[in-house]
């Protein structure tokens, strides 16, 4: 009961502070129109992974939030406060009107939900830009071993990147594309996971493969083509997959994993296993219809979803304030019922704890997570794109310097005294011989043969695959100088 | 899967005429069929008699030989029975078969065929989804690669074009993308086809649209021995496939064995053995034809029916014994004239089997327009028999 009384009190106090509040210049700069009555106090902070709170208290504090500018209570928090309230007492101070979806209390106002909170939803941050921890700042906690194999992991990938981005202007491979600027977030997000967690990427989070096992060779191999590569030479470079890792095959199409995610842990849950799904996407990938219904989906279904979106600015040529009006992504979590968190995506322990916590709740409270956290992307759409051509150089340059995640991340660890600036150069130039190593490897090996093109299509080649593969055959056979001589027949 | 597949290619439902002793397949339970009226839906214009087919064939009850190897006398069903029927047996022997779909769960489906299976599974493995057709097919692509077998019901097929995106260049094509590490054994199904002035949204034929995506399998069922048949076999693939049901089907009634049995998914049946000319149908098509057949065989002709079921691939071993025999094709289907499934079917004729035409094949489909609602339009844009008739006698001059 003393809970009704906060919700109730904190509902006045709302609308106190609400009629006290000045109004917002209306977009156009003329005069707000009448129904709308001002701008809004600023969220609250963000729940930092502690356990959730008692119903009650989420909607006072929801109350606080979003009713600012009304007479009377927001209908959400009011129908979700009068479940729990008694039939005839409503703090509302009107009475409750019964619709399919619950109890709404009605106003003789007509007020318009502003289009925004008016301030943004903070963003969640542990290291400063010097590396340091932020004093008060709440987070999960890493062993020195995990710390490191972070920035080594990280590290790794920058040169990963960099050398198979270099492959490809040289003409070895067809195609890649970077995660330059992201390294933390594909790297402190694959750690706080669990390797039962199931992983659908879009395509620009091969760090979280790494984290899990796959070799340098393995990502070679799948850039090449060639017969070792687990795809066996069927798909794009860097559109890796792993099944022993949990680690889907990337697709191509934007957003077609959320859906896949949501089915993955539909199936984790049937199983009542203790690992969540957790899908990665970018903020040009929230405009897709997939976005919306995955999370319509997981929130109706009380999937064990994490929804991790890389907010790094652009779309190819896009740039957010072109793809969406709303504030970035992590605001349209609370429209579908689903919990979110804007997180610093360049500050790798935050990232790391956000993730902790987000997997925790997944799947302790059998709920989908929505993480939103905001980067770059400091390389180029792809070795397609030339970015220049759509932003300032000098843009590109201090993110790339001035906002480098493991740069930035590096101050932390050898702020704790765990690695060194020999250790640095060591590991540089280790991982560059082998990766080195590993492309002359992948190059050198044949490619996959002429029977795997007809090979899983089904699980049984059926009848006119073979007549095909055998039509494919005879004409090589009788031509053999049109076809490459490295092609296994 | 060495299941008991009671292949029963060679079903004589001899609406018409005896049918002949057949040597081969002695398993297949012959069953006494009593195709009954289709639901007529407030008909709407005179039946003109000949010109308009209003009603299924209905074959004499007496008329299928003695049932050979059949243990039990068999019970009825009505078609969407006999698709719940496959579900739950098939949801009884496998825990991970689950089915998802709009208003499958306590609604029990549109058109029934998922009634009571929420009450005797739960809610979590017949699930209700909210409307968004890419995203629940996407889920259960993302669900097959993870162990599960889901069978997704789009409400009518048409509405299953929003999900185009997740079956192509996903459910098709991630076994093969990934090198093998990811199956999709999904069940796609629905209704389809013409219906009865259900306008052109809801008259959608899929088959002619879907034909082209390789990794998927398709199969129409048309008779509540095949649907159910097919429907076990389409559930125990590796492989992703697409079961076109029929809107007006599916209140065929039949009598079908108690004991298990499975359709191959890549068979075709024989409907009725013919010496004249081969006649290539699925679906509803198949009950014009053979009302066709009627009249033909009162003309002196002996037409060879064979409902193809297989869509994807074509069963061509069925198909090219019956041309070798009689020379001549027609095929009848409700795919629109282009592009659709008897274009890729003449097509295959020709390739491989063009030394033994006597005469070009022939096609009959319907039109190349979008569905009207006005019923005497709708009835002509489809086939009707009496063009069937008179395609089989210009075949045959």
């Amino acid at each position: 009961m003393a809970a009704l009384w906060l919700a109730r009190a904190s509902s006045q106090l709302a609308r106190r502070a609400a009629r006290r509040l000045p109004p917002l210049p209306s977009r156009h700069g003329g005069e707000p129109s009448p129904w709308f009555l001002g701008s809004s106090v600023a969220a609250p902070p963000p729940v930092l992974g502690s356990p959730p709170l008692p119903p009650l208290e989420r909607i006072a504090r929801r109350g606080f939030c979003s009713v600012r500018r009304f007479a009377g209570e927001s209908s959400a928090a009011a129908a979700a406060a009068d479940e729990e309230e008694p039939e005839n007492g409503f703090a509302g101070g009107g009475q409750a009107i019964d619709f399919p979806g619950g109890k709404v209390s009605f106003v003789a106002e007509m007020n318009f939900l502003p289009e925004s909170h008016g301030e943004r939803i903070s963003c969640y941050r542990v290291l400063d830009d010097d590396g340091r921890t932020i004093s008060g700042s709440r987070f999960q906690e890493v062993s020195k071993e995990v710390a490191l194999k972070m920035y080594i992991e990280m590290v790794t990938l920058q040169i990963m990147d960099n050398i198979f981005y270099e492959a490809q202007r040289q003409g070895r491979i067809s195609f890649y594309l970077t995660s330059n600027g992201e390294e933390a977030i594909n790297i402190a997000s694959a750690a706080a996971l669990s390797i039962d967690d199931i992983v659908l990427p879009q395509y620009r989070e091969p760090g979280v493969l790494l984290w899990r096992g796959f070799t340098l060779q393995e990502f070679a191999n799948q850039c090449f083509g060639n017969s070792m590569d687990y795809g066996k030479g069927r798909q794009m470079p860097i559109h890796y997959g792993s099944n022993r890792l949990n680690y889907f095959t990337v697709s191509s199409p934007i957003a077609t994993q959320l859906p896949h995610a949501v089915g993955a842990a539909y199936s984790l849950k049937m199983d009542k296993k203790d690992a969540c799904a957790i899908t990665y996407f970018g903020d040009g990938g929230t405009s897709e219809g997939d976005f919306h219904a995955a999370l319509n989906f997981a929130a109706v279904m009380d999937a064990p979803v994490v929804f991790f979106c890389r907010n790094n600015g652009w779309a190819i040529s896009t740039p957010t304030t072109e793809q969406f009006r709303s504030d970035g992504v992590v605001i349209r979590g609370q429209a579908y019922g689903i919990r979110g968190i804007r997180v610093d995506g360049n500050d790798a322990l935050a990232v790391y704890s956000a993730v902790h916590a987000a997997r925790e709740m997944a799947i302790a409270e059998g709920r989908p997570i929505l993480v939103e956290a905001l980067t770059y992307r400091v390389g180029h759409h792809s070795t397609s794109d030339d970015s220049t051509k759509y932003r300032p150089v000098d843009e590109i340059e201090h993110w790339r310097t001035a906002r480098d995640p493991i740069s930035r991340y590096r101050k932390w660890v050898q702020g704790n005294d765990w690695w060194s600036d020999a250790e640095e150069s060591e590991l540089r130039r280790r991982v560059r011989k082998e990766l080195l190593q590993a492309i002359q490897v992948a190059e050198r090996m044949p490619k996959p043969p002429i029977a795997e093109l007809f090979t899983d299509v089904y699980d049984q080649i059926p009848s006119n695959l073979r007549e095909q593969e055998r039509l494919l055959r005879e004409t090589i056979m009788k031509h053999p100088a049109d076809y490459p001589t490295d092609v296994p027949v | 899967m060495a299941a008991a597949a009671a292949s029963s290619t060679l079903h004589g439902v001899g609406a018409v005429a005896s049918p002949k002793p057949r040597s081969a397949a002695p398993a297949a339970a012959r069953r006494s069929a009593r195709v009954a009226a289709v639901a007529a839906k407030g008909g709407a214009g005179p039946a003109r008699g000949r010109l308009v087919a209003r009603n299924a064939v209905a074959a004499k009850a007496d008329e299928a030989a003695a049932a050979a190897g059949s243990k039990s006398g068999g019970h009825e069903v009505l078609m969407f029975e006999a698709l719940r029927e496959a579900l739950i047996e098939e949801m009884n022997l496998d825990p991970t078969v689950c089915v998802m779909g709009e208003d499958v769960g306590h609604y029990g489906g549109s058109y029934k065929v998922t009634k009571g299976l929420a009450e005797m599974f739960g809610d979590l493995r017949v699930l209700d989804t909210p409307i968004a057709e890419n995203s629940f097919t996407g889920m259960g692509v993302g669900a097959a690669m993870k162990g599960l077998r889901p069978v997704v019901e789009g409400m009518n097929m048409g509405f299953l074009l929003l999900a185009y995106n997740q079956i192509s260049n996903n459910c098709g094509m991630l076994h093969y993308t990934s090198g093998g590490q990811f199956k999709i054994p999904i069940v796609i199904r629905g209704p389809g086809g013409v219906g009865r002035q259900l306008g052109a949204e809801h008259s959608q034929r899929l088959e002619s649209y879907f034909q082209s995506i390789p990794g998927l399998q398709m199969v129409a069922c048309s008779t509540p021995y095949n649907a159910k048949g097919l429907m076990k076999a389409a559930i125990r693939s590796e492989n992703p496939v697409v079961l076109f049901e029929h809107v007006l089907l599916y209140n065929l009634k039949e009598k079908i064995p108690d004991e298990e049995y499975i359709c191959c998914l890549e068979e075709a049946e024989m409907v009725r053995p013919g010496e004249h000319v081969t006649i290539l149908t699925y679906s509803r098509m198949r009950y014009h034809v053979m009302q066709a057949a009627k009249t033909l065989v009162n003309k002196g002709y002996d037409p060879e029916v064979i409902d193809i079921r297989s869509l994807k691939p074509f069963d061509l071993h069925t198909i090219g014994n019956s041309i070798k025999k009689t020379h001549r094709v027609l095929i009848v289907e409700e795919c629109m004239r282009t592009g659709g499934i008897g274009a890729s079917l003449r097509s295959a004729i020709i390739d491989n089997f063009w030394d033994y035409l006597d005469a070009p094949i022939m096609c009959l489909s319907s039109q190349d327009v979008p569905t009207p609602y006005a019923a005497t339009l709708e009835d002509a844009t489809v086939v009707q028999p009496a063009q069937i008739v008179a395609a089989v006698e210009q075949i045959c001059q």
